[in-house]
C-alpha cells in the first residue's frame, strides 16, 4: 500500500484491512530537494508512519530519488525547455507508482500494489479497466491512465467506490490522523514560495519572447521566459486589462515569439496524438477525450494514424482524434486520455502532439 | 510486537542493549535519588558526588584527567561541540576524512571547511591530509574518526598526529571514538588527540548521553549556554542516570574488552565467511586486520540493500545500510562513495555489527535468511 501521508492512502490501507489483506504500507522518498506541499516532506512521512501504526501495520520508505529525477524531473524540466507542457504526475505514476515500486513488490513477494487513487479497476470479458471514481470531482483515472493488463491485474484503488467526503468521513470515524489533512495541490517538487519559475529558471535558461497579435502581426508587448508560456494561456503574457479576451494562440520558440488572439482562433478540429499506450488493444471509432487532469472529456472520433482503406495500419501508437465539435487545441506535452463512449472506462491515452 | 529474544540482533554498530548493571546502577536516580546535583542541599550533593564519581570512572577508562570530560547529551553534540566550539574560539576552519560521521561532516561542512580523501579502506589519506594542511593554513581543527561506523575501518590516529605535528603544529586534533570504545583501549587513543567523543548507548549505555573530553588545552566555545554546568563548557541539568550508567557501561567494556574480542571476532569470521561461502557475490567490503572486531560490512552483487533489509526483517533478523535521512529512507552511502566503491556494490550494501549478547546462533540465522534472501531476489529478478 502505497502511503503518501495523505487521507485518500491513509483510508485505503483501513479498507484493505478490512477486507482482510495483509498490508504493509510504503512510502516513496522521490525528491529530495526542497517541498512544502509534496508527498517526500519529512511532515508527511511522518503522517504516513503515524498512520500505519494507528492501523498496526509495518511502515517503510524506499528512496526512489535517484529514478525520480531521471524519470520525472529531468524530463519536465527538459519538456519545458522545449516548449512542452508536462505532466509529471502522470509520468511518476507510470514509472514510479507503477514501475519501481510495483517491481520492488513483486521481488518481495506481494500479490498486489493498492494506491489512494479515486479510480477503480474493473474487470469486462476478462479485460482489465481503469475505470473512473465515484466521485466525479476527484475523479483520477486521467492520471492513472497508461497501466497495462499486468498491472491493472494486481492493482487496488480501495477507495476509488469512495466520494472524497465519504474518505474524510471514514477517517474520522476511525480517528485517523490525517482526515482533515488537506488535499495536495500540484507539483509535489515545485514549491509555493518559489512555483514553477524559481524551479526552473534555476535549471534552464529563460529567454525573453516578443507578443504579437495573432492576426495582423502587430507587436503587443515582451515576456521574461518563452519556457513558461503555454498555449491557450491567458494571464501573465504582459497584456493591458480591459478588451476582449485574448489567448495564447502559437508559440514559436525558434523566432521566440508568443502569437495572442481570441478564443476562435484556439479551436480546432482535430488533435494528434503519440506515444499512446493502449489499456487492451488498439481501438478506433468514437471515444471520450480528456485533455487535463481537471478537465471535462470531450467527443471525439478516433482513428490510427497510418490506417489504410482496408483498415490496415502501420503504427499504434500515434493517434488521430477529429471532434465532433471544434475544441480548443491541447498544449504540446500534455497527456490526453481516451475513454469509452459512455465516458467510464479507459482505453488508452498519450501524450498531445498540438 | 515480537519479544526481543524473537530477533536476530546483527545491528550492534547502530546501537547495544544495555549492559544489566548500567541499567541497574541508573535506575535509583530515577526513582528516589532524583536530586538535581547543582542544587546545595544534602540530598543534591548525593547526586553530585554520583556524577563525580563517574566522572573518575570514564576519565580512567579513556586516561585523561577527570577534569577533561565534558558529560553531553549525545555523541552528536560532542562532535558538534569540538568542531564548530573549537572554530568559534580559534577562528579558522576545520578539516576532516570524507568517511566521518554526519555529525562532523555537517560542522565541516557547514563552516566552509575541507574533507580529505581516504584510502579504498576507509583509512584518511595521510598525502591527502598534508596537501590540505600546506593548502588551507587556516584549519585550526582536525577531526578523524578512530573508527567508522559503517564499515569498522580503524584509522591510525598517531600518523595523522604525525602529519598535524610537521604541517598544523597548532591545529588541535578531534576524534570521534563513538565506534571505538568496545573495540580499542582508548587509553591508546586520547594520548594523541585533543578531543575525543563518545556516545554510551554503543557500548551498553543509555541513549540520551555522551561524552567529550578536552584536554586541559583545547579550547572551545560552548554548544549550550545557561546554567553553567560542566565548568561552564555544557549547560544544562545534568542527565545523573544517564552519566552514572554510562560510567558504568564504559567500565564494563574495558574490563572486559579483551575477553569480548577473543569472543567476537570468531563469530564475526564466521558470519562473513558463510555469507561468502553460501551467496555468491558477497564481498566483504574491508579487510579484517584493517577493521574492528565486529564489523562485518560486505557489499553483495545484483540486489538493492532496501529489498533484503526488507526481507531480513520479514524473518527479524535486524541489519543495516547506511545512515538513513530524517524520513527515514535509505540514502547513498557516502562513506563508501569516498572509498571509491563501485556503484553496482553500493547498491547491494549491508552492515551486520556484532556485540557482546551475539552468539553463535545470532550468526548461523544471520548466513541462512541472507543467503535464502538473496536467492529470492534474484531468482525473482531473472524471470521477470
Amino acid at each position: 500500500m502505497a502511503l503518501s501521508g495523505g487521507v485518500d492512502s491513509s483510508v485505503a490501507a483501513a479498507e484493505l484491512l478490512r477486507d482482510g489483506h495483509e498490508v504493509v504500507g510504503i512510502t516513496m522518498r522521490l525528491w529530495g530537494g526542497e517541498s512544502d506541499t509534496g508527498c517526500c516532506s519529512i511532515a508527511d512521512v511522518d503522517d504516513a508512519r503515524r498512520v500505519a501504526q494507528q492501523l498496526d501495520i509495518d511502515h517503510l520508505v524506499f528512496n526512489f530519488t535517484d529514478d525520480f529525477n531521471k524519470h520525472v524531473v529531468d524530463p519536465y524540466v527538459q519538456a519545458h525547455r522545449d516548449g512542452l507542457t508536462p505532466n509529471p504526475c502522470i509520468e511518476c505514476n507510470r514509472h514510479l507508482k507503477f514501475d519501481r515500486l510495483s517491481e520492488r513488490a513483486d521481488l518481495l513477494g506481494f500479490d498486489a500494489v493498492a494506491t489512494g487513487h479515486h479510480a477503480r479497476v474493473v474487470q469486462r470479458d476478462g479485460v482489465w479497466f481503469v475505470a473512473r471514481g465515484e466521485d466525479p470531482a476527484k475523479d483520477q483515472s486521467y492520471v492513472v491512465h497508461m497501466l497495462p493488463q499486468r498491472e491493472l491485474a494486481r492493482t487496488l484503488f480501495p477507495i476509488g467506490h469512495m466520494t472524497k467526503a465519504q474518505v474524510r468521513e471514514k477517517a474520522t470515524a476511525l480517528g485517523l490522523r490525517t482526515a482533515a489533512k488537506p488535499d495536495s495541490q500540484d507539483v509535489c517538487f515545485i514549491t509555493d514560495g518559489g512555483g514553477r519559475t524559481a524551479f526552473l529558471g534555476s535549471r534552464i535558461p529563460f529567454r525573453p519572447a516578443r507578443v504579437i497579435d495573432a492576426v495582423d502581426g502587430g507587436a503587443l508587448g515582451e515576456v521574461d521566459a518563452l519556457e513558461m508560456v503555454t498555449l491557450g494561456q491567458r494571464r501573465g503574457i504582459g497584456l493591458p486589462g480591459g478588451g476582449p479576451k485574448r489567448y495564447v494562440v502559437g508559440i514559436d520558440h525558434a523566432s521566440a515569439t508568443v502569437a495572442v488572439g481570441d478564443e476562435s482562433l484556439l479551436l480546432c478540429d482535430s488533435l494528434a496524438v503519440r506515444n499512446v499506450v493502449w489499456a487492451h488493444q488498439p481501438v478506433a471509432g468514437p471515444v471520450a477525450v480528456q485533455c487535463s487532469a481537471h478537465g471535462a472529456a470531450q467527443p471525439g472520433d478516433l482513428a490510427r494514424d497510418g490506417d489504410d482503406s482496408n483498415g490496415n495500419h502501420s503504427n499504434d501508437n500515434e493517434v488521430v482524434i477529429t471532434w465532433s465539435s471544434p475544441q480548443r487545441r491541447v498544449a504540446p506535452g500534455q497527456s490526453v486520455v481516451f475513454y469509452d463512449r459512455s465516458n467510464t472506462y479507459v482505453l488508452g491515452g498519450g501524450i498531445a502532439v498540438g | 510486537m515480537a519479544s526481543p529474544a524473537a530477533y536476530t540482533y546483527l545491528d550492534h554498530a547502530a546501537t547495544t542493549p544495555m549492559r544489566p548493571q548500567a541499567v541497574a546502577a541508573m535506575l535509583p536516580f530515577l526513582s528516589e535519588r532524583f536530586a538535581n546535583p547543582s542544587g546545595s542541599h544534602r540530598f543534591a550533593r548525593e547526586a553530585r558526588r554520583a556524577i563525580d564519581e563517574a566522572r573518575d570512572v570514564v576519565a580512567d577508562v579513556i586516561g585523561c584527567r577527570p577534569s577533561e570530560i565534558v558529560f553531553t547529551g549525545s555523541g552528536t553534540e560532542a562532535d558538534n561541540t569540538a568542531v564548530l566550539g573549537s572554530v568559534a574560539r580559534s577562528g579558522g576552519t576545520a578539516a576532516c576524512s570524507a568517511t566521518e560521521h554526519h555529525a562532523v561532516l555537517e560542522c565541516v561542512e557547514k563552516i566552509g571547511g575541507h574533507t580529505v580523501a581516504v584510502s579504498a579502506a576507509g583509512e584518511i589519506d595521510l598525502a591527502a591530509l598534508t596537501a590540505t594542511l600546506q593548502r588551507a593554513p587556516d584549519v585550526t581543527v582536525v577531526s578523524v574518526m578512530a573508527v567508522n561506523n559503517e564499515v569498522g575501518t580503524i584509522n591510525d590516529l598517531a600518523a595523522v598526529r604525525k602529519v598535524m605535528r610537521q604541517h598544523a603544529p597548532k591545529a588541535l586534533l578531534h576524534t570521534d571514538a563513538v565506534q571505538a570504545a568496545c573495540w580499542l583501549d582508548l587509553r591508546a587513543i586520547t594520548p594523541h588527540v585533543d578531543f575525543l567523543s563518545l556516545s554510551a548507548h554503543k557500548f551498553g549505555g543509555p541513549k540520551g548521553v555522551g561524552l567529550l573530553v578536552a584536554r586541559q588545552d583545547a579550547q572551545f566555545a560552548p554548544t549550550l549556554i545557561g546554567g553553567g554546568q560542566e565548568a561552564e563548557r555544557r549547560s544544562g541539568t545534568h542527565n545523573v542516570g544517564g552519566i552514572v550508567a554510562m560510567a558504568e557501561a564504559l567500565r564494563l567494556t574495558d574490563a572486559n574488552r579483551a575477553a569480548d574480542i577473543a569472543r567476537i571476532a570468531p563469530l564475526r569470521d564466521r558470519l562473513v565467511d558463510g555469507l561468502v561461502a553460501n551467496v555468491p557475490g558477497v564481498h566483504e567490503t574491508v579487510a579484517r586486520d584493517r577493521k574492528v572486531a565486529g564489523s562485518a560490512h560486505v557489499c553483495i552483487e545484483g540486489i538493492e540493500n532496501e529489498s533484503l533489509l526488507f526481507m531480513l526483517d520479514e524473518a527479524s533478523v535486524c541489519a543495516s545500510a547506511a545512515a538513513a535521512c530524517a524520513a527515514g529512507a535509505m540514502e547513498p552511502s557516502h562513506v563508501l562513495a569516498a572509498m571509491g566503491v563501485a556503484r553496482e556494490l553500493v547498491l547491494g550494501a549491508v552492515r551486520f555489527s556484532l556485540g557482546v549478547t551475539s552468539t553463535e546462533a545470532d550468526v548461523d540465522r544471520g548466513i541462512e535468511v541472507v543467503a535464502e534472501a538473496v536467492q529470492r531476489l534474484r531468482r525473482v529478478r531473472v524471470t521477470s
